[in-house]
């Protein structure tokens, strides 16, 4: 019985790993790049949602929406002035650098505006817990919204990606810019797109990684950011599925490393699952094994 | 062109030196900012060089100024004011602050005026040893920090080499009163473990316990050592004792189903509030509440914003310090914090008021003035610590030793309807 | 100097090198004139250790990330395993031996000891390639962190006890000392890094590394960053010369954390000190320096390890500022808009001289690095 309840516990901390990694595969799938402030970003979507509906008092709904608005225009806004002058620089990881340097801005900026206090954050979850087996087990509100939020948000991402132009322009992005470009698609616009949906999709992780964990800090984003990341990585970052499976696979290990194996070793465990998967299949659960040409 | 660049590297180069050497007290603040963003990228040898004379002429200024101490004590502050432990480290800042402010007030030590100045350590030991070094260049004669353990240890050594007069309100374990010179205001982490251990045995809470510790924290696992061993003496049983780290420190569902399967009574909390009270949560979610209990780093989990203080319901910790305490000295202290910096004070808060007072009655007795230098206000300071008894917010009559650690009792006090309760 | 320049011809690459080693050696004699002269303020010599520490760590990193060309975000570990390693021979050996003696032991100690992880870690890393390894290393230097965290050595009169648990189970007689205490850390290690020490390390460090870029291996090592396949093809033993650089690299950041662990009086692992941010602080000095330009992996660790110091005046904007600046240096270091203004702004106030190959130009050539 409690290995179910535990089995329970890692898909609730997996589907939120999952949320995350939706955004972060999403953006390196097209802009090919690590973007260290993602889970900075999610954390300012945490405090949208904070100061809306706890400090004013407002709706939860407005909260959600003013969050996506917000966070929309920061990722934007950072896309357009940290990372888009450096697109074509000589190494990328000039831009995993500026990556960084957003992320400390981010924390810091957050660290002026809301102060260092912890924030208990009101879950925006108003769904009962689901119970099982006479109330032994049971699955959280947030959970079950978590998870199907994930699903949707993995169904339309694919559905966008594969059906639609601007989706197609983005997988063409992805491939090659300079061919993109001659086909006469805007690459400016289309990266810039992908961050706009990079960060909305962040801004709906913040707010369900604070109703999950109801603890919010400047700091809150930063190693659940590095998290999904491994997730993404473990799923074959650039694939919408594989962060899917990735984010929830990562919670179960988690999970299960520390009630069977040493609380005290849990993220060695971790790691070191991911490092087994990634030798075993060096691009991720379910990313494209891409053959060097000559 | 290399050579160009050879030229721009040197010109910086000694731009950054002299910038640096010159010392950075506060006049030179805002010229040394001016220096690095010119010079930073390396574009214009010749606006870097003029900030570096710019600088070299304030930094002159500052260092003239620096020796005359001009009547007044200088009081230097470390701590964590940026990064994830930035909660404690702001509120020994303003805290300390306040307290100045308030002696200053009424007229200093010995009629001297408190100039006082703190410096983020980022809870970095290495950073800590940086801010105590930029501290001891604009003329501080005593120091009230550092706030975190790693990084008083850390500060001790330096403190121990200059013999300048060391408080620290809140580092715990036992190393950072190590040297002669070294003092602190809180309870020392064996001593936390010890005492709990003991309260819950003598008192017969519980007889089944369990542990959930953060393993990668100092004081935690401090904590958790010297209760587990203590525990062995104590009519109870430790039936389950699970860690987190400071990387997954997000979910307890585990650590708390472990102890619930092992029947445990009462839960031990040897760890700081922010993470408690998602434990506390986690722990009704699950619906299981046995009795909570904790040591001074819970203090503070009723002031987190928003939270449901119902969850903490029966929450029992010991603590020298409750914001909602009835005596004057609490309430007057409590309703200015509030006033001045718009949040409720937490232990650390009340650490470094006391700090700061400990040092006013110190320094009173020891009659130091502001023309000694730190070494002779450091022994003068040591000889009259084990001298004074003080009535602080987080004990009254509390006395310190030679060693360095304070005498005072802790409180047992219990959450009932939201708010402390001694018990 | 300037005599030996004239009279031999000197190779295009041993003048670059002396200039670098020269560079060192200039600082080092400024800062004891400074010191001697009593013109040093106490954060500045505060900061003498540390700033060492760091330019050998960005100048290890740059031989991974720069000649190697492999992104390893896990360097931390290394530093952290030489930290330990260093700081446990001296807490056991302290007061058996010389102090000059039992350091430069635990010096050597502490770079085998990284420098072999660098193999074991390297072995199964070095199969993959960009992204992958990159995580792959992070997910090292993790676990080095966590397990340095659980691990409890103690001693007493039966010898070392071990214990993955608590110090309790490691089971001490009376007369028994804890050496190395978990999340506590190491305590108590003697106070042996000094400037000079560090700036000898550096020395050693930089001319580990110039010689191995212009030796043979050297260039195998970065005709493999440059195309894998063509390396293969001539015959290159790929594994072999990429365990090399990354061991190399791993044993100097190794040394690097001998230093940090004899400099302050505890050592813990914390996320702060050897967690993934410090490894990416450290590659944003070898960016920032440019990528493969071991000089300027030298400077950008020195200007960055200074740069939070030197706003401590802005206080509560200290960190927000340095992140705004650290933004600003990145865009215009690297962007191409940026660097065609300076280009054409160099031109016009310098055209007396030839305008050949630009300092930047010549990164991106050595630092196709990362892909």
């Amino acid at each position: 019985m409690s290995f179910i309840s535990y089995l329970i516990n890692g898909v609730s901390l997996g589907s939120v790993y999952a949320i995350i990694a939706l955004g972060y595969t999403m953006v390196y799938g097209i802009a090919k790049m690590l973007n260290f402030a993602h889970g900075d970003v999610i954390m300012v979507g945490g405090f949208v949602v904070f100061t809306i509906v706890s400090s004013l008092g407002l709706p939860p709904v407005l909260g959600i929406v003013a969050a996506v608005a917000i966070c929309t225009v920061l990722g934007m806004i950072i896309e357009r002035v940290a990372y888009k002058p450096l697109r074509n620089a000589a190494s990328p990881l000039a831009v995993l650098i500026t990556a960084i340097g957003v992320s400390y801005l981010l924390q810091n900026i957050a660290l002026l505006l809301f102060g260092a206090n912890t924030k208990s954050f009101t879950s925006i979850v108003s769904i009962p817990p689901l119970k099982l087996a006479e109330g032994k087990l049971m699955i959280s509100g947030e959970t079950i919204v978590t998870i199907i939020s994930g699903i949707i948000i993995m169904v339309c991402l694919t559905l966008f990606v594969n059906r639609t132009k601007a989706g197609q322009a983005m997988l063409a992005v992805s491939e090659d810019k300079g061919a993109a470009q001659l086909m006469g698609i805007n690459v400016n616009g289309t990266i810039a797109l992908t961050f706009a949906i990079g960060s909305a999709l962040a801004a709906v992780a913040g707010m369900l990684l604070c109703s999950s964990y109801p603890s919010l800090t400047p700091y809150t984003g930063a190693m659940p950011g590095i998290k999904a990341f491994v997730a993404a990585v473990f799923g074959g970052i650039g694939s919408i599925p594989g962060a899917m499976i990735g984010g929830i696979l990562l919670g179960i290990i988690e999970i299960l490393g520390k009630a069977y194996i040493s609380s005290q070793m849990a993220d060695a465990i971790v790691f070191a699952v991911l490092i087994i998967v990634l030798l075993v299949k060096p691009a991720g659960i379910l990313g494209k094994n891409i053959q060097e040409k000559v | 062109m290399k050579k160009y660049h050879k030229i721009i590297s040197s010109v910086m180069a000694s731009a950054m030196a002299v910038a640096l050497f010159a010392g950075c007290g506060n006049a030179a603040d805002n010229g040394n900012a001016q220096a690095d963003d010119n010079a930073a990228p390396a574009e214009n040898a010749a606006d870097s060089s003029n900030a570096g004379a710019e600088n070299a002429e304030t930094g002159g200024e500052t260092a003239a100024t620096e020796n005359n101490a001009g009547g007044v004590i200088k009081i230097g502050g470390v701590g964590p004011t940026t990064g994830s432990a930035a909660v404690y480290g702001l509120a020994v800042q303003n805290a300390a602050q306040l307290a100045v402010d308030e002696i200053n007030a009424n007229g200093g030590i010995n009629g001297v005026q408190i100039e006082f100045k703190f410096e983020d350590d980022e809870c970095d030991p290495e950073k800590s040893v940086n801010a105590y070094n930029t501290l001891k260049d604009w003329g501080m004669q005593m120091l009230v920090g550092s706030v975190t353990s790693g990084c008083s240890v850390a500060v001790a050594e330096k403190t121990a080499e200059d013999n300048m007069f060391q408080l620290t309100p809140s580092g715990s374990s036992v190393d950072c009163v190590k040297y002669d010179n070294a003092f602190r205001v809180c309870f020392s982490d064996p001593n936390q473990g010890m005492a709990s251990a003991k309260y819950i045995g003598e008192n017969a809470i519980a007889s089944t316990v369990a542990i959930i510790y953060d393993s990668s924290d100092i004081y935690s696992s401090g904590i958790y050592e010297k209760f587990a061993a203590e525990a062995a003496n104590q009519p109870f049983e430790i039936v389950s004792a699970e860690a987190f780290t400071a990387d997954s420190k997000t979910d307890f569902s585990v650590q708390l189903q472990k102890a619930k399967d092992a029947g445990a009574e009462l839960v031990f909390l040897p760890i700081y509030y922010t993470e408690a009270s998602l434990i506390l949560s986690q722990a009704s979610t699950l619906g299981y509440a046995p009795i909570f209990f904790g040591c001074d780093g819970l203090d503070g989990i009723l002031n987190v914003e928003n939270f449901d203080t119902s969850l903490a319901e029966g929450v029992m910790l010991l603590t020298p310090f409750a914001a909602d305490a009835e005596d004057e000295l609490t309430k007057n202290f409590v309703a200015a914090y509030k006033e001045k910096f718009g949040d409720t004070p937490n232990q650390f808060a009340a650490d470094a008021y006391d700090a700061v007072y400990a040092i006013k009655a110190a320094g009173e007795k020891a009659g130091i003035t502001p023309d000694m230098d730190m070494s002779a206000i450091c022994d003068a300071m040591k000889a009259a610590m084990p001298q004074i008894t003080l009535d602080g917010l987080t004990g009254t009559g509390m006395t310190w030793d030679v060693s360095g650690e304070p005498n005072k009792e802790p409180k047992a006090v219990k959450i009932t309807n939201g708010v402390y309760t001694a018990m | 100097m300037d005599k030996t320049n004239s009279k031999f011809k000197l190779s295009k690459t041993t003048k670059s090198n002396l200039i670098t080693y020269l560079i060192v050696i200039i600082a080092y004699l400024t800062v004891q004139l400074l010191l001697a002269g009593g013109h040093m303020s106490s954060l500045m010599e505060g900061l003498l250790v540390p700033l060492c520490i760091y330019v050998i760590l960005a100048v290890s990193l740059n031989l991974t990330v720069g000649i190697l060309g492999e992104l390893s975000l896990g360097h931390a570990g290394f530093m952290c395993v030489g930290a330990f390693s260093g700081a446990f021979f001296s807490k056991c050996t302290q007061g058996s031996m010389p102090d000059m003696l039992r350091f430069l032991l635990a010096l050597i100690i502490g770079a085998v000891v990284a420098g072999v992880f660098g193999i074991l870690i390297g072995i199964p890393v070095l199969r993959l390639k960009g992204d992958y390894l990159a995580i792959v290393t992070l997910a090292f230097g993790e676990i080095i962190k966590n397990l340095v965290n659980v691990l409890y050595i103690g001693r007493d009169s039966d010898g070392f006890h071990f214990s993955m648990k608590d110090s309790i189970s490691l089971h001490l007689k009376e007369d028994g000392e804890v050496l190395v205490n978990g999340a506590q850390g190491i305590t108590g290690t003697p106070h042996d890094s000094s400037f000079t020490i560090g700036v000898l390390l550096i020395l050693l460090a930089l001319f580990i590394i110039l010689n191995l870029i212009h030796s043979r291996d050297g260039r195998a090592i970065m005709a493999i960053r440059d195309n894998r396949i063509a390396a293969e093809s001539v015959g290159i033993n790929i594994t072999k010369y990429k365990l090399m650089a990354f061991s190399i690299s791993a044993a100097i950041a190794g040394v690097g954390g001998v230093l940090y662990a004899h400099n302050l009086s505890t050592l813990t692992a914390q996320p702060k000190n050897f967690g993934y941010n410090m490894s990416i602080m450290i590659l944003v000095y070898v960016v920032l320096g440019g990528i493969g330009n071991i000089r300027g992996s030298i400077i950008a660790a020195v200007l960055l390890t200074l740069l939070p110091e030197l706003l401590r005046g802005l206080s509560d904007y200290r960190m927000l500022i340095y992140a705004v600046v650290l933004i600003a240096m990145m865009l215009l270091n690297w962007s191409p808009k940026a660097i065609e203004w300076k280009e054409r702004f160099r031109e016009t106030y310098f055209s007396g001289r030839k305008t050949g190959k630009s300092e930047t130009a010549q990164v991106s050539q050595t630092g196709k690095g990362v892909k």
